[in-house]
């Protein structure tokens, strides 16, 4: 039997690409959150953290809505970049980045409330800004709650199904990831090919989540997630 | 001279107190801050830092105005450029003792003035050891020689010694001593600690009800009976 490995690649390039985007938004952002002292940060990180607990297709749906052609986001990403959000592969791209949203922020947050305020003072007292005392101080001090972060993120884009489904469809190459060829070659009694895509998705992520135990092992003083 | 006209609400066991400072704290001496814990000792500290700021008053140092609460005046902890050394060290674990140094200094290759540092506070065999393999007399030495690799004109520290042992202490304080007199700084140390205030500081401010009052050099600041008490506790 002749096994497409299209929906792999695209998996792990989705997954690549989103962890990628979220660790550059996700760290100013986690920054902003563990320093910010206003009243309203629960509301905030309530909202930042509803992908956690919304079924996916709750959030698929009002993406798709949100992302259509004629609707506001629709027409910017349009007219700003050229891009197309529903039914492509830039598309899953930003739900991907939201729906992972609270698994690259909140073990990166918690580790920056964690370290001690008086790393942060002391910096200043040494005249250093707030981006040179981040860049040199606080994130080195914080890398495994980082890489844990990263790891994460691209393990859940890569379980993805109902957010993909919704805003993406199932489009061979472009947007018909692993998750989504398991459903289809169920769906189509084609059980061999179905355990093909399993198994690998099985073994990657027991090997992704093994690696995330094993930095917490290594790093249980600085670590939190 | 440092001139501190500043009131601060602090949290102490009572509830909410307010702190009031008008004091004068003399350039160039060793100034102790003492009192109970809990009555704001480390705030005021914090305050000239540029940490904390205080509801109401003004700060002028060497006529440099640092905080005004009428003018909205008040230099950020940046630029006030003030020597710390925090109870708990603060040093950076990701950099070695070499490198939370160098991290100090004003001009990054003046090199000089790190090794010197380095030898001054008998740190050179561990400049490449990162802090949690040294022990805390060490890192109280690294803190220290990080505080003066920004050469402060104005040298803060927070309960320097309590953390060790009295061996360890002694050594330290001649240290100290020795780091002030050579740099010529302004140094304020806040304790609670009376053998470590007769031993290096040059006048005393405590405080009292939530004021901050001057009480002149160690041996007129302390009651006879207190004095006799912490010494024997020494001795014994």
């Amino acid at each position: 039997m002749n096994f497409d490995l299209l929906p792999i690649v695209l998996s792990f390039k989705l997954a690549a690409i989103t962890s990628l985007l979220l660790l550059i938004i996700g760290i100013p952002i986690a920054y902003l959150l563990a320093s910010s002292k206003s009243k309203f940060k629960f509301l905030l990180e309530a909202v930042l953290s509803l992908p956690l607990v919304l079924p996916p297709s709750v959030l698929g749906f009002y993406l798709l809505l949100a992302f259509a052609p004629d609707s506001v986001i629709g027409k910017i990403a349009d007219s700003l970049f050229g891009l197309r959000l529903v039914f492509s592969f830039e598309g899953i791209v930003v739900a991907s980045i939201i729906y992972s949203f609270p698994f690259m922020v909140q073990p990166i947050q918690t580790a920056l409330e964690n370290l001690p305020n008086s790393l942060t003072e002391a910096a200043y007292t040494l005249g250093k800004s707030r981006f040179k005392t981040l860049v040199h101080v606080l994130l080195p001090n914080i890398k495994p709650a980082i890489l844990v972060g990263t790891v994460l993120s691209f393990a859940h884009t890569v379980g993805e199904f109902g957010v993909v489904l919704m805003i993406g469809g199932n489009i061979p190459g472009e947007t018909r990831v692993a998750s989504l060829a398991v459903f289809d070659e169920v769906e189509s009694l084609n059980y061999e090919q179905a355990h093909f895509y399993s198994i690998i998705l099985l073994i990657s992520a027991f090997l992704i989540i093994t690696l995330v135990y094993w930095i917490n092992r290594r790093n249980r003083a600085t670590l939190t997630i | 001279m440092i001139e501190l006209n500043i009131e601060k609400t602090i949290h102490t066991l009572q509830g909410k107190e307010i702190l009031v400072a008008n004091t004068e704290i003399p350039d160039n001496k060793i100034t102790a801050i003492y009192g109970e814990s809990g009555t704001g000792k480390t705030t005021l500290l914090r305050i000239i830092a540029g940490l904390s700021t205080p509801e109401k008053g003004n700060i002028k140092v060497k006529n440099k105005t640092w905080f005004c609460s009428e003018q909205k005046i008040n230099i950020k902890a940046q630029q006030r450029r003030v020597g710390f050394v925090f109870q708990d060290y603060a040093l950076f674990p990701n950099m070695t003792v070499k490198q939370n140094i160098s991290f100090a200094l004003k001009d990054r290759n003046n090199t000089l003035l790190l090794e010197k540092l380095l030898q001054e506070t008998g740190l050179t065999n561990l400049s490449h050891q990162y802090p949690a393999y040294i022990s805390g007399g060490q890192k109280q030495r690294v803190a220290l020689a990080r505080a003066l690799a920004l050469e402060p004109e104005v040298l803060l520290m927070d309960e320097p010694l309590s953390a060790l042992d009295i061996e360890t202490r002694i050594k330290l304080r001649q240290l100290i001593l020795e780091l002030h007199n050579k740099y010529a700084m302004t140094t304020i140390l806040v304790s609670h600690d009376i053998p470590e205030i007769f031993s290096l500081a040059d006048n005393v401010q405590k405080i009292k009800d939530n004021e901050i009052q001057e009480y002149g050099a160690p041996k007129d600041a302390f009651d006879k009976a207190i004095l006799k008490q912490q010494f024997s506790a020494l001795f014994e």
